[in-house]
């Protein structure tokens, strides 16, 4: 028995409930991807029933289907190119007017439309009552009725899919939009005229090629000239006379007085489906809103949120942070003990598991994270926000939805980058992205706290805040620029729906979370199994080093020297010569280790690169350590460890390693270039790769490399230099 | 009178959208057609944007956004 396969795309309104109804539909059998091309969120889920494979394909969330921004397109495109079996429209049942424009415009696309109504329970409760009868014999479309927070209808939701495949369905050509007599009159010359001019298969049908022409759609313009050809010019002109004289007659754009005839076709069907049964609104939103927006207290309260949001990811994170770094140790130990000795075992145990584990162990931090924020977006309070921080971003030209991957990006830039997903307007999020890094992360702290430790003494934190400071005034600085040249553009305007407030439900939130925390994980750690497998090579090898010294002879020679002395010893003394022993010999270790990072790729690497670091003010020992921080920005603080003469596993609060920085040729001041060097240069390898793939190419990854070293190089030149002159 | 100029509380009519192509279009789309009745919920925190009611929904503008939709008829 052959499968039969049905696609179906759900189109609806922004806040409609459409992704409550993708996820009782297809449950957790989802796909979340990018539109090929665009950085539009993709969600495809799948489900059998009745013998029935259905694909589901979550479009966009849209207001209309003009070519206004890339989620209309790719909405559009999508029941044009791909015509699906179905489209299901959500409609908010509370807020109908608005909801039926985009219902009246897929009306007009000539597929096959099933209209839900969604929330009808709170429009119940706000003392309206819809008649889906009516409104399916108005608009002669199939009308269900759901409750998608409750689950409520999604089995009649899916019969009537089913139905509807199935059925051969004419497009009724009445009871559409009535354009009045003008308009119409030119929509019905210009299809004659289409007609007459092509015999090419035309991508759509005509009287909605006529209307969009009309309406001076730019795609379907480009469309047409090329599927057309050798006409489509004169068609365009044709629609260009039609639309000049359309234009002198009402004074007004047509696409204009065609909105006005679309709501004003909506007004009338409203009027006759829709009954208040009562005047009095209690309207709980707004009166939560009467707090949560408040002139005095919203503010006060959204700093207080993201405090929590913070204090949950970090200090709730720590804990199971905790467990997969004793998970990382546990598992390389283990490997290391297995595994006969060599090089393999050395690239497992300390290039895969160490440095996919250095990343891994993020991913608590991470789901938390993501759990707030769908939290904040399911509420609605995430309009909130940006309704209350717009002003503040709007100084840098961007959005007031950036401020949360912003102020994330102090935590962690790879998952604030994959939040600016919440942003619609494509150059917002690219600037969002691009400025992100410069929002100094967490890993880049015990860098700060070495150095600033090491070298201003008391006043380290204030060295530290500064460097902070920096960061954000660069962002600012940097925003406004790339908004000036290279993300040239209006700012998205803010006309932002502020939708009522609703009780998230909790497999949702899940669902929410748990695809983005997915592609942290898959898609990072190919990246970074690569990306750590290459820096563990080029500081392993070459694996046969000239040493200056017979390190194994000299460790030799002290154990010698010690045996016949700690055997004649007993108690106290033989424990002392046994510790003496021990370290003398992992002196010598520590210097035969440091020697072969200094002989290795890296090393040398460091020592080519001198020139280009020396105007900066960091020696070859500071270049390696930069070099390594690019696996992530606390390999700084391990490699100077190893270089600087002291263990390799001293973390920053060591003593020892401060004490040897000081005493190297390191001064205040190229402590200071080094620190802002570190703030600015390069994101680490996993913040590169989630900037590949939210901005779905490897050119805006490969300019956020180049500008942020170079901006790092010459700010750094400039501390440095500009010190120097002053006699710091 | 600009949308811009109402206060909190009050109510008006959209007499004209300005403004340039897609954007006006936009926010006719959104519903701010001639002779809808919109009334100013708020301002934020920093005076922008603003919050808006119309056709039953709530919505956001910038100040300068709302400069350019002239009203009458202000009640309130």
């Amino acid at each position: 028995m052959s499968q039969k396969s049905i696609t179906i795309a759900l189109a609806g309104n922004p806040n409609s409930g459409k992704s409550t109804i993708f996820n009782n539909l297809t449950g957790t059998r989802q796909k979340v991807g990018n539109w090929p091309g665009v950085t539009v969120e993709k969600k495809e889920g799948h489900l059998k029933t009745n013998g029935c494979d259905l694909t589901v394909v979550d479009l966009p969330g849209t207001y209309s289907l003009t070519a206004y921004s890339i989620e209309e397109i790719v909405a559009r495109n999508f029941i044009l190119d791909e015509k699906p079996d179905v489209v299901v429209d959500i409609i908010d049942a509370s807020n109908l007017e608005r909801n039926l424009y985009l219902a009246t415009q897929l009306r007009e696309l000539d597929t096959k439309v099933i209209f839900v109504l969604n929330m009808a329970d709170l429009a119940r409760a706000r003392g309206v009552k819809i008649d889906a009868d009516k409104l399916s014999e108005l608009l002669d479309v199939p009308v269900v009725f759901t409750v998608g927070n409750k689950n409520k209808g999604t089995r009649d939701l899916l019969e009537k899919i089913m139905s509807v495949a199935e059925a051969e369905i004419d497009f009724p050509r009445t009871r559409r939009v009535y354009y009045g007599k003008d308009i119409e009159k030119a929509v019905s010359e210009l299809s004659e005229f289409i007609k007459e001019k092509t015999t090419a298969e035309l991508p759509y049908h005509i009287r909605w090629a006529a209307i969009k022409l009309l309406e001076n759609d730019g795609i379907v313009k480009e469309r047409i000239l090329q599927s057309a050809n050798p006409q489509g010019e004169a068609i365009l002109q044709e629609a260009e006379l039609k639309r000049q004289r359309l234009r002198d007659f009402f004074d007004e754009e047509p696409e204009i007085v065609m909105t006005d005839h679309r709501y004003g076709f909506i007004a009338g069907i409203v009027k006759e489906l829709v009954k208040t049964v009562s005047k009095q609104r209690v309207d709980v939103s707004r009166q939560i809103d009467q707090v949560l927006t408040n002139r005095l207290l919203g503010l006060p309260i959204f700093v207080f949120f993201i405090w929590a949001m913070f204090q949950l990811t970090f200090s709730l994170g720590a804990y199971p942070m905790d467990w997969i770094d004793a998970g990382v140790g546990w598992l390389g130990e283990g490997a290391g003990q297995i595994l006969p000795e060599g090089i393999f075992r050395d690239m497992i145990v300390d290039g895969i598991i160490a440095g996919v584990g250095s990343v891994a162990i993020f991913l608590p931090n991470i789901l938390i994270l993501f759990f707030c924020i769908a939290l904040f977006e399911d509420t609605g309070y995430m309009a909130r926000a940006a309704f209350l921080m717009d002003k503040v971003m709007h100084l840098i030209g961007l959005h007031g939805k950036s401020f949360i991957p912003m102020l994330m990006g102090f935590g962690c830039n790879a998952p604030a980058i994959m939040a600016t997903r919440t942003l619609e307007s494509e150059k917002d999020r690219i600037l969002t992205i691009l400025i992100n890094p410069l929002m100094s992360c967490a890993a880049r702290l015990p860098v700060y706290i070495l150095l600033a430790g090491a070298f201003f003494g008391a006043k380290a934190g204030n060295v530290i805040f500064s460097i902070y400071a920096l960061g954000i005034v660069l962002a600012i600085s940097i925003g406004r620029l790339f908004r000036s040249t290279l993300l040239r553009g209006k700012v998205a305007p803010f006309v932002m729906e502020l939708p009522p407030y609703r009780v998230p439900m909790f497999k949702g939130l899940l669902i929410h979370m748990w695809d983005r925390s997915k592609i942290f994980l898959r898609k990072i750690g190919g990246v970074i199994l690569v990306g750590s497998v290459v820096v563990w090579f080029l500081s392993a090898f070459p694996r046969e080093v000239q040493f200056s010294r017979d390190y194994e002879a000299e460790i030799a020679g002290i154990s010698d020297h010690y045996r016949p002395l700690i055997s004649a010893a007993h108690g106290d003394l033989r424990e002392r010569l046994l510790g003496k022993r021990d370290e003398a010999i992992s002196a010598l270790e520590i210097l035969q280790a440091r020697e072969k990072v200094e002989r290795s790729y890296i090393g040398r690497l460091g020592k080519v690169l001198t020139p280009v670091f020396a105007p900066i003010g960091m020696d070859w020992r500071g270049s390696v350590a930069v070099l390594t921080g690019f696996v992530a920005k606390e390999i700084v603080v391990s490699t100077m460890g190893v270089l600087y003469t002291v263990g390799a596993d001293e973390d920053e609060k060591s003593e020892a390693l401060k004490v040897a920085l000081r005493k190297s040729n390191m001064t205040p001041l190229s402590a200071y270039a080094m620190m802002t060097f570190v703030l600015i240069y390069v994101p680490c390898l996993a913040t590169v790769a989630v900037i590949r793939r939210e901005t779905n190419s490897w050119k805006w990854a490969a300019f956020s490399i180049t500008y942020s070293t170079t901006l790092a190089w010459l700010v750094a030149f400039i501390i440095y230099q500009g010190g120097r002159m002053l006699g710091l | 009178m600009n949308l811009s100029d109402l206060k909190e509380g009050q109510t008006a009519t959209v007499a004209r959208v300005g403004g340039d192509g897609p954007f006006r279009r936009r926010l006719l789309e959104m519903g701010f057609l001639r002779g809808t009745e919109v009334y100013v919920e708020k301002y934020a925190p920093l005076r922008d944007p603003i919050e808006l009611i119309l056709k039953g929904y709530h919505l956001s503008l910038r100040v300068d956004e709302a400069a350019r939709i002239e009203v009458e008829e202000v009640k309130g």
